[in-house]
């Protein structure tokens, strides 16, 4: 426990917390961010109505203005849809699906992208070649495309009672696939500067294994960056997931993301209901500006050279 | 036998390929380019002896000393561990656990995410030597000491020491497997001069109280003095000179050992000293005949097409056209 206590007294005392208490951007940022995963954790326990609550639906109350139109009233602080949902519970339970999609596939990605670029990096010869020129080629294809591809495969092979079982983990691996080149070119090249290091020939001297010398020497030396790849991915992700949902190929309408609502509201646009879009847009675009904001400072903060 | 070496080099060579990727290669209409790193080079070391091998930068001296821990394979010859075929100690952890290696530079040689004891430890965890926390700790303490640290070092990251405190934590590393063998590639040539002294003494005191063997490989000629008791001169991936230390140092037989040894400062010496002359050849396209005929005072025709074969001078051999010849000046 003391050792913890240590540990947490030098965190504090860092070099990073400092940098991290210097900059109002990455305070607020965080701040949202914070309030977002919230938000979406305890949805179930706070929002303050249940849109899957089928009972508790009344017809009555479709289309309610939110507080900011003058007629607006306090039970439904953002309004409802077309079918009496409150707006604001149907954000916090789209929050939860997007920022689930958005992290699983984030660390899908970068579980795969690291193992591919540690493996290339430390082979190289064809093993390299191969593996970066399948990279290449992906990366010249915008992600949402590769996503779009991998998941319409993949909705194709699995048996049409399953799709909607299955729905969220067909858009994890699709978005999860689509993101990992990055991780993999990031990691190669620092791989091929640490496998050239004295401490590298070392461990080869005694006789270890190539997977224990990647597992135990390399890869804790080219993990950094891809902590910052992963937060600035991460916004990407979500917004991937939007799009797929926008487009309506991503997950089932029984499990509305930010961008299900965003395309459910976008047919009343038109007719007067703003809310019922605007608002799940622009939770969308504070959670992804506010992660995307957060990488940046992680970046800048985790280069030695900017310091 | 006690009298066999412990370490047996014999004709060994090293070819690198250097060539373009192939689709380059192609385009540009290329052949191969090959590297000789290593031309026929071979000594013997016996147990408790260290053996020292000179030359500048390039002249392959620290690819024999990855040849000899077995970091890549020769292209041919054959390199014997007390008798056994190192070929066929890749796959030996037995022998393996006997011979181990000091880097050069300290800063580069120590993972920067490990805590020095874990470091320390690797080579005990590797061979499977000890189990049991206790029992690592307590040999990391014992190790830390005999190189002159303290054991509560164990529990800092390296790069809270100076150069010469992290060569002192490479060689305890180096020591953990306790090894008879250890081949040096130049160990101290990163650290300040007052630093190298201590490590230096270090290493020799070490040497005597395990009774190591050391290859021990250096540009620094005042540095191999201190440390040799067998000496070999390189040049262009070949050993030009070879013999017991003592007499090299006192007897310079082969013009490129002359023209070294002219070139350590020294207190007594007032002007008249030769300069090291010219540069060192490519070794992807080296000079016919002897490799160092465009830099000797004493080539003649025979040295720019023939190649010299090694004359035995008392304990020392050379190999040089114009000492066979005895064309030099004693």
């Amino acid at each position: 426990m003391r050792g913890a206590a240590r540990a947490l007294a030098r965190f504090a005392d860092s070099d990073f917390v400092y940098s991290f208490s210097r900059s109002p951007i990455a305070i607020l940022s965080l701040l949202v961010v914070a309030v977002c995963i919230l938000a979406a954790a305890l949805a179930p326990l706070i929002a303050p109505h249940d849109p899957f609550n089928l009972a508790s639906l009344n017809l009555m109350d479709s289309f309610r203005p939110p507080l900011l139109a003058a007629d607006g009233e306090w039970t439904y602080p953002l309004g409802t849809d077309d079918q009496g949902r409150d707006v604001l519970s149907g954000i916090m339970f789209g929050m939860r699906i997007s920022l689930l999609v958005g992290v699983a596939s984030i660390v899908f990605a970068s579980v795969v992208g690291v193992a591919i670029g540690l493996v290339a990096g430390y082979a190289g010869g064809t093993v390299d070649a191969v593996l970066m020129r399948v990279a290449d080629i992906q990366l010249t294809f915008p992600a949402i495309l590769i996503a779009l591809l991998v998941d319409g495969v993949v909705r194709a092979a699995l048996p049409k009672d399953m799709h909607e079982a299955l729905g969220i983990y067909v858009i994890i691996l699709a978005i999860g696939i689509a993101r990992w080149p990055q991780f993999a070119r990031t990691v190669r090249g620092s791989t091929l500067v640490e496998r050239n290091r004295d401490y590298v020939m070392a461990a080869r001297v005694i006789g270890l294994s190539r997977a224990r010398i990647m597992a135990t020497h390399i890869l804790p030396n080219v993990l950094g960056p891809v902590l910052v790849i992963a937060t600035l991915t991460l916004g990407l992700a979500i917004l991937d997931e939007a799009t797929l949902s926008f487009l309506g190929v991503g997950l089932p309408v029984t499990q509305p993301s930010l961008g299900t609502l965003i395309r459910i509201g976008n047919d009343f646009l038109f007719s007067g209901e703003w809310w019922v879009t605007i608002f799940p847009g622009v939770a969308l675009v504070l959670m992804v500006l506010s992660i995307n904001l957060l990488g940046d400072w992680l970046r800048d903060a985790l280069n030695p050279r900017l310091r | 036998m006690p009298d066999a070496p412990m370490l047996e080099v014999d004709a060994v060579s090293r070819v690198f390929d250097v060539s373009r990727p192939w689709l380059q290669r192609v385009l540009a209409r290329e052949e191969r380019l090959s590297l000789r790193a290593v031309d026929e080079v071979s000594f013997a070391i016996d147990r408790g002896a260290t053996l020292s091998l000179v030359g500048e930068s390039g002249c392959g001296k620290s690819t024999v000393a990855r040849l000899v821990v077995g970091l890549f394979p020769p292209t041919s010859g054959s390199i014997r561990f007390e008798g056994q075929s190192l070929s066929a100690a890749r796959a030996q952890p037995a022998l393996r656990r006997r011979m181990n290696m000091i880097f050069q530079d300290p800063y580069a040689s120590l993972n920067p995410r490990w805590r020095v004891r874990d470091i320390v430890a690797e080579p005990l965890r590797a061979f499977g030597l000890l189990s049991g926390r206790d029992a690592i700790g307590d040999r990391v303490g014992e190790l830390l000491r005999q190189v002159g640290l303290a054991p509560a070092d164990g529990e800092k990251f390296p790069h809270e020491f100076s150069g010469g405190q992290r060569q002192r934590i490479s060689i305890a590393r180096a020591l953990s497997s306790e090894p008879e063998f250890l081949v040096c590639d130049e160990p101290t040539s990163a650290l300040d001069v007052s630093v190298q002294a201590q490590i230096l003494n270090l290493m020799k005191d070490l040497q005597q109280r395990l009774g190591l063997t050391y290859l021990f490989i250096s540009h620094n000629l005042a540095v191999v003095r201190h440390m040799s008791d067998q000496l070999g001169v390189m040049y262009l991936g070949r050993i030009v000179e070879s013999g017991p230390a003592e007499e090299i140092f006192s007897a310079p037989l082969h013009p490129y050992t002359r023209m070294l040894l002219a070139a350590i400062p020294d207190l007594d010496m007032v002007g008249g000293r030769t300069p090291v002359a010219g540069e060192v050849p490519s070794p992807i396209d080296p000079p016919p005949g002897c490799p160092f005929h465009p830099r000797c005072p004493l080539a003649n025709a025979r040295c720019r097409v023939e190649r010299p074969g090694y004359t035995p001078t008392g304990d020392v051999l050379v190999a040089c056209h114009a000492v066979e010849e005895g064309r030099t000046s004693p």
